[in-house]
């Protein structure tokens, strides 16, 4: 394989946990996402799901350089992201872009569309003032199924579908090459969702995008991306190409997710049952060695004593002491 | 329209046959729209042009009413035992103890009771709203400076406080190194400085709020710095609340200008102002009681006017905290 896209190489983001209001001292740390390491080539969607609280999005965020890394490397082209500050932290933003999971919260409804999606090309200094501008946004607008001439209405005046079609010109308007799609379909209606894959599909083939999406519905994923990465209390708990992992997921989580999908022939149980018991751990206080222990029906000994590695079997890599055979 | 949703297909099928129905509304319209319909409200924003008309133009009233110039001493109307005549055709508010006409200074007053209280409630909000936003965006020790000196300002027995500070101003060149002249610039300077902390909290804790919306985090992904997020993407939500604010500290720091009047520190002699027209009053209520009760009333109707028309904005603001 040649040399991916992006490469994150143990990313590690704690968040602590303070008490004393004037004089506040660290007792402990929310380990939100704990040495997370994972390739993404040119041009393929990788998929990101997981539980809620399992870290998923804080990995997004960080890859976007929302919040900072506790520590670990985001390479980008071959560029270390993770310390970029100033002037090159706002050039490398141009090349990453995020779409987010509230389409309600995530434009501002105090300006216009036509501003809102104008306002990247603003910031970074691209194209002149004026009439340039506006034909370019008039045809990010057209390009995600937008009437141009609702330019000048406000976010309130559309639908969560349109929201969220506006999200997407904002975030293709500096023509990033890596897309990183924050659950962007999860606040949708079900008659919606599809449309919105298809448009991020479709400019994912024009515009050549790689895309980093984010989801806990896994038939979305499975509709969307090449290949999964299944997250657990802020571990990977394997990565595999989309249709090896449906067909033969290697690690015990990632085959009680798969059980809990609903059927859509509820007559016929296509899997056994491998339904998870029991609520996650909190993330503060993560069991030891294998997360995954404590819910797991296979665990023993080993999985309370050893921390299992990402280890590759055949196409995919699993963390697991006991994995799953085809 | 073959990429609307169903929706926008409904909406602008109305729209056909009736555009006035589906007109979208901005939030500053709907805003309006709910304010046009609180009477109450309405009929006192109508007090308070007309106060403050009258105050802007106070010389062209006077002399409309055919009184004297409100600092016109004429002890003629002072009867013969020294006190002064009650309401006459000729002076319908009754004259003061010094013989000048009640009426023209109540009108005066308004000019530095209206004139302190915007003043001073421009400047205490836009100290509050400027430190309210750093101490809710930033955080940290920021927060911790802003929020603690707003609990100790709180804690602080402010009227001694204003008290303290208006009369060492009012002496010779002022304060702080002259910048503060005696007058009405020290009376609006000590509201100012004791009345900036709860629009500082209210911005703060709206802030706190508004940067966790994902607009914020959309405007830093695109690269925006943290003044643009604070200035273009946070203050825009912040205007309707700083205009209800507002117009609700208006009225108490007309009370606390009055009061300070009452009291001695406020605008010097002979400037007109209500508190000290209250004042100057109290020594002869028994015989002369139109010249408290004109003022007074002056303070009550402004301050219940300003009262009313901030509830009507916040009730439009937020329309189902009414209910």
């Amino acid at each position: 394989m040649s040399e991916p896209l992006l490469r994150v190489t143990d990313l590690v983001k704690h968040f602590p946990i303070t008490r004393g209001v004037v004089l506040q001292r660290q007792v402990g740390a929310v380990r939100a996402v704990d040495g997370v390491s994972f390739d993404v080539a040119q041009g393929e969607t990788l998929g990101l799901v997981g539980e809620t609280g399992c870290g998923k999005s804080t990995t997004a965020r960080m890859l976007a350089r929302l919040i900072d890394p506790t520590s670990g490397k985001i390479e980008f082209d071959g560029e270390d992201l993770a310390g970029l500050k100033g002037r090159a932290l706002k050039d490398a933003r141009r090349q990453i872009q995020m779409v987010f999971q509230d389409p309600y919260s995530s434009l501002n409804p105090r300006k216009r569309v036509g501003s809102i999606i104008e306002e990247p090309l603003r910031i970074h200094g691209l194209l002149s003032e004026g009439d340039a501008r506006r034909k370019r946004v008039q045809e990010l607008m057209d390009r995600v199924g937008l009437n141009p001439e609702h330019y000048n209405r406000f976010p309130h005046e559309f639908s969560g579908g349109q929201r969220q079609r506006i999200g997407v010109a904002r975030a293709i308007a500096l023509e990033p090459r890596l897309l990183i799609a924050d659950e962007p379909v999860s606040a949708l209606d079900v008659s919606i969702q599809a449309q919105i894959l298809n448009l991020l599909k479709d400019l994912q083939k024009d515009m050549g995008l790689t895309i980093i999406f984010i989801a806990h519905d896994l038939s979305v994923v499975r509709h969307m991306c090449d290949r999964v990465a299944v997250m657990y209390l802020g571990k990977i708990a394997e990565i595999a190409p989309n249709e090896d992992l449906y067909a033969h997921p290697r690690h015990p989580y990632t085959e009680a997710l798969l059980a809990a999908v609903p059927s859509p022939e509820p007559g016929r149980a296509g899997r056994a049952r491998a339904l998870l018991g029991g609520d996650v751990p909190s993330p503060a206080n993560p069991p030891a060695a294998c997360r995954f222990h404590t819910r797991c029906a296979y665990a023993d000994a080993i999985c309370s004593a050893e921390e299992p590695l990402l280890l590759q079997r055949d196409g995919s890599v699993a963390a697991c002491h006991h994995p799953l055979s085809g | 329209m073959s990429t609307g949703t169903l929706l926008e297909e409904v909406f602008d099928a109305d729209l056909i046959g009736h555009p006035e129905v589906v007109a979208a509304r901005t939030p500053s319209q709907l805003f309006w729209r709910r304010f046009r319909q609180d009477r109450v409200a309405i009929a006192s924003l109508g007090f308070i042009v007309f106060l403050s008309l009258v105050a802007i133009f106070a010389p062209l009233f006077v002399a409309l009413a055919g009184t004297a110039p409100p600092n016109a001493i004429d002890s003629s109307l002072l009867n013969d035992f020294g006190l002064p005549t009650g309401p006459s055709l000729a002076h319908p508010f009754g004259v003061d103890g010094l013989g000048r006409d009640v009426l023209s200074r109540t009108v005066y007053g308004a000019r530095t009771s209206l004139e302190i209280a915007i003043l001073a409630t421009l400047i205490a909000t836009g100290i509050g709203v400027v430190l309210g936003m750093l101490a809710g965006f930033f955080g940290g020790w920021i927060d911790t400076l802003i929020s603690r000196s707003v609990d100790v300002m709180l804690a602080f027995p402010v009227f001694l406080l204003a008290l303290g500070l208006a009369s060492g101003c009012s002496l010779g060149n002022g304060c702080a190194g002259g910048l503060i002249q005696p007058g009405i610039s020290t009376v609006v300077v000590v509201i100012a400085i004791v009345s900036w902390t709860y629009p500082a909290r209210l911005i703060r804790g709206q802030v706190l709020s508004l940067k966790e919306k994902e607009f914020v985090d959309a405007a830093r992904s695109i690269g925006a710095s943290n003044s643009r997020i604070l200035f273009r993407e946070i203050l825009p939500n912040l205007v309707v609340p700083i205009i209800v604010y507002a117009s609700l500290m208006i009225p108490t720091n007309i009370l606390l200008e009055a009061a300070l009047s009452f009291l001695g520190a406020g605008v010097p002699a002979p400037t007109a102002s209500w508190g000290a027209m209250i004042s100057d009053a109290t020594s002869i209520f028994n015989t002369a009681w139109w010249y408290m009760l004109f003022p007074g009333l002056a303070i009550l109707f402004t301050a219940l006017a300003f009262n009313l028309v901030g509830d009507g904005l916040t009730d439009a603001m937020n329309p189902r905290a009414a209910d």
